[in-house]
């Protein structure tokens, strides 16, 4: 573009100027603003559920744990509630939506087809699998063992599956210590459909209430947050969360192409190790944490890339806070609309998301290239 | 890069001022989320008097038979029976997919709990909140119906009440065993959960329909497969019911008893031959609560009207076209 521009048109160079700062102000726009939203919604999560606490108290509590205000306000339901329930709940749901909602943006990035999500690694599969499995045979092989909670049995099933599956998919990709991201993508449809033909024969072989139980995981749910539980996830998901502002060069420079990438000094395939090792790690703990939550990794890269383009460098991180805004705004609406019950959080994502999408869909008339 | 973010304001110099206003913003934040959705909770003026979450169909039957229906705030969707309750009380969800902070907003004093309720997460933290929570075990049999009574009870402080119904139920069975003892040659029974797409559904050894089978004097015809599991037709014509029980709701779905004997499947059996079909409501066959003995006799009156047992007028009701 630039070398259209003669150098003696002063006029043109100043065009270009403004369009770059005139980006620039929209971009810090889009920033703030969706900073600002998902701040807003943490702050409803913490006010918002079915156990009526006025906003005052609320604070209240948070000011007494913080050691501000007298600490009897801490004993009795109301605190637990706020501090036990909605605290870990909420958190858990901005990680698990940053985590899905990142990985999506690197898996579309890495393997330049914007219909990639993070199930492309096999994580979605082998962790569907693996859960399927301790769901439905989980007591009759954990009888034997001291181990007596299917329901604890069930995220470690679910993350090492997810590992397995994606270590496998990997090795089956990997020639000459070169990573094929064509393989690899062929090789997780094959994969996924093996995994998903063995879920189904343990859903044949599952009792009521065990498909019961499938169905729910199948449909997410932040319903079990609790402090472990965060805990847990938290040092899975960071390195991530890390990670991001040294992969954002290598995979801008990704979209020209791998032997582009490679001339432009990147180290292509420790850039694609890293990505989809961090992206199992952390897809595999939100997995196993909350169940599966479909439609944040493919949709909200998507929403950013329509505002502020394909620079990773900005799409990554907002990527993050869009994946937080919409879980926890998406987890508001799961647990209030049918209180004191509960809705299945990924009917909310994809009921909320899809509509926007095609929305934003039909107003840009095409979505951004990658 | 990021951009930086804009310039906060600097602290006030006072930490008096500084809380009251951090307490003020975060109450703003809070109002709005309040303001936005008006959450009914009810308050917990009623005083000493018990405010129960029944977590399991068999236990809201219970506790509406032992007339407790005032105390109960909560069920859960499982507690189809009686009908009014799911209408008249707050529903807590799924048995196995409870919100802790869903029950704990009604503020219950004691949680009835089904065995297998959950998930453990969410009971856990209503324990943590001092919420006592009653584990009724669960199994298909006349004793677990008579213990479960007792146990409700129990933990709802009607013992007495409780006690003289377990009772009972408990008479009731032992009239069943020794009707059921007087029986002629015992009759092969499938239950039939539902016929979609040509797809049959089958009640199997474990299963509710297994259970009350076996108290109504049947053998089960689908005693191979183990829960309710889907059945091909030659399976079908190899279990040569003499009787085939489906529920009344799934019955009325365009199976009539032509229909459903003209099927390749079922024209093969036994009970083709006398267009056996005995159609009954679903809660009422296989609940597996106060009621259980009543609907067990029933069925054995329709499966054996040689017999001449007499089916109660709920019964006819029930099995009612």
């Amino acid at each position: 573009m630039s070398l259209a521009i003669k150098p003696a048109a002063p006029s043109g160079v100043e065009a270009l100027a403004r369009l770059a700062a005139g980006r620039r102000q929209r971009n810090l726009v889009t920033v703030l603003v969706l900073a600002g939203f998902c701040l807003l919604l943490l702050l409803l999560s913490l006010g918002a559920g079915a156990f009526a606490i006025a906003p005052g108290r609320v604070a209240e509590i948070l000011l007494a744990k913080l050691g501000l205000a007298p600490q009897a306000l801490l004993d009795g339901r109301e605190a637990l509630v706020v501090l036990n329930i909605r605290m870990p709940r909420l958190l858990l749901g901005a990680l698990v939506g940053a985590a899905l909602a990142i990985s999506g943006a690197l898996m579309q990035g890495l393997f330049r087809n914007p219909l990639a999500d993070p199930g492309l690694v096999g994580v979605s599969a082998g962790a569907g699998l693996a859960a399927a499995a301790t769901i439905v045979l989980g007591d009759r092989l954990l009888a034997g063992m001291a181990l007596k909670l299917p329901f604890a049995a069930l995220p470690f099933g679910a993350f090492f599956g997810g590992l397995v599956s994606t270590l496998a998919l990997y090795l089956i990709a990997t020639r000459n210590g070169r990573t094929s991201v064509a393989t690899m993508l062929l090789a997780g449809v094959a994969l996924g459909a093996l995994a998903g033909s063995l879920t189904g024969l343990l859903a044949y072989l599952s009792d009521d209430r065990q498909l019961r139980d499938l169905t729910f995981w199948s449909m997410g749910s932040l319903g079990g947050a609790s402090w472990t539980k965060l805990s847990a996830v938290a040092p899975i998901v960071l390195p991530l969360v890390i990670a991001v502002p040294f992969l954002a060069r290598g995979l801008n420079a990704l979209m020209l192409g791998e032997a582009e990438a490679y001339h432009l000094g990147i180290p292509v395939q420790r850039i694609k190790a890293i990505a989809i090792v961090l992206v199992a790690l952390s897809v595999g703990a939100s997995v196993a944490a909350a169940g599966v939550i479909g439609f944040v990794g493919i949709v909200v890269p998507h929403l950013i890339r329509l505002s502020v383009g394909p620079d990773h460098r900005l799409l990554l991180p907002l990527s993050a806070l869009g994946g937080a805004a919409l879980l926890v705004g998406a987890d508001i609406v799961a647990r209030l609309v049918v209180a004191p019950a509960e809705l299945p959080i990924g009917i909310v994502t994809a009921f909320i998301g899809a509509p926007f999408f095609l929305w934003l869909l039909l107003r840009r008339g095409r979505i951004a290239e990658i | 890069m990021l951009p930086s973010p804009q310039h906060l304001p600097s602290p006030a110099p006072r930490s008096q001022r500084r809380r009251r206003l951090a307490v003020a913003a975060l109450a703003g934040a809070l109002a709005l989320a309040a303001g936005g959705f008006a959450v009914s909770a009810q308050d917990n003026s009623a005083g000493a008097s018990a405010r129960i979450v029944a977590v399991g169909g068999a236990i809201t039957e219970v506790l509406y038979a032992l007339g407790l229906q005032d105390k109960v705030v909560g069920v859960d969707t499982t507690s189809q029976w009686p009908p009014e309750a799911l209408k008249e009380k707050k529903s807590v969800g799924y048995v196995r997919a409870l919100s802790a902070e869903g029950v704990l907003s009604l503020r219950p004093t004691l949680v009835i709990a089904v065995e297998g309720a959950g998930p453990p997460d969410a009971l856990a933290l209503l324990r943590e909140s001092g919420t006592p929570i009653a584990d009724v075990p669960e199994a298909f049999t006349a004793d677990a119906v008579v213990n479960k009574i007792a146990v409700i009870g129990k933990a709802a402080g009607a013992a007495g009440p409780a006690q003289a119904l377990a009772e009972r139920v408990r008479e009731a069975f032992v009239a069943l065993d020794a009707q059921r003892a007087r029986l002629p040659a015992r009759k092969r029974v499938l239950f039939v959960l539902s016929t979609q797409n040509g797809r049959t559904m089958v009640g199997g050894r474990n299963s509710t329909a297994d259970g009350i089978i076996a108290l109504a004097g049947g053998i089960n015809a689908a005693a191979a497969v183990e829960g309710y599991k889907p059945m091909t037709d030659e399976a079908i014509i190899n279990a040569a019911p003499d009787y085939i029980v489906m529920m009344r709701h799934t019955a009325a779905h365009g199976s009539s008893a032509d229909e459903l004997f003209a099927a390749p499947a079922f024209s093969q059996t036994p009970a083709a031959k006398t267009k056996a079909l005995i159609r009954m409501d679903g809660l009422y066959l296989l609940g597996f609560g106060p009621r259980t003995p009543d609907a067990a006799r029933d069925l054995m009156g329709l499966l054996y009207p040689e017999a001449g047992i007499a089916v109660s007028d709920a019964g006819k009701a029930y099995a009612a076209p």
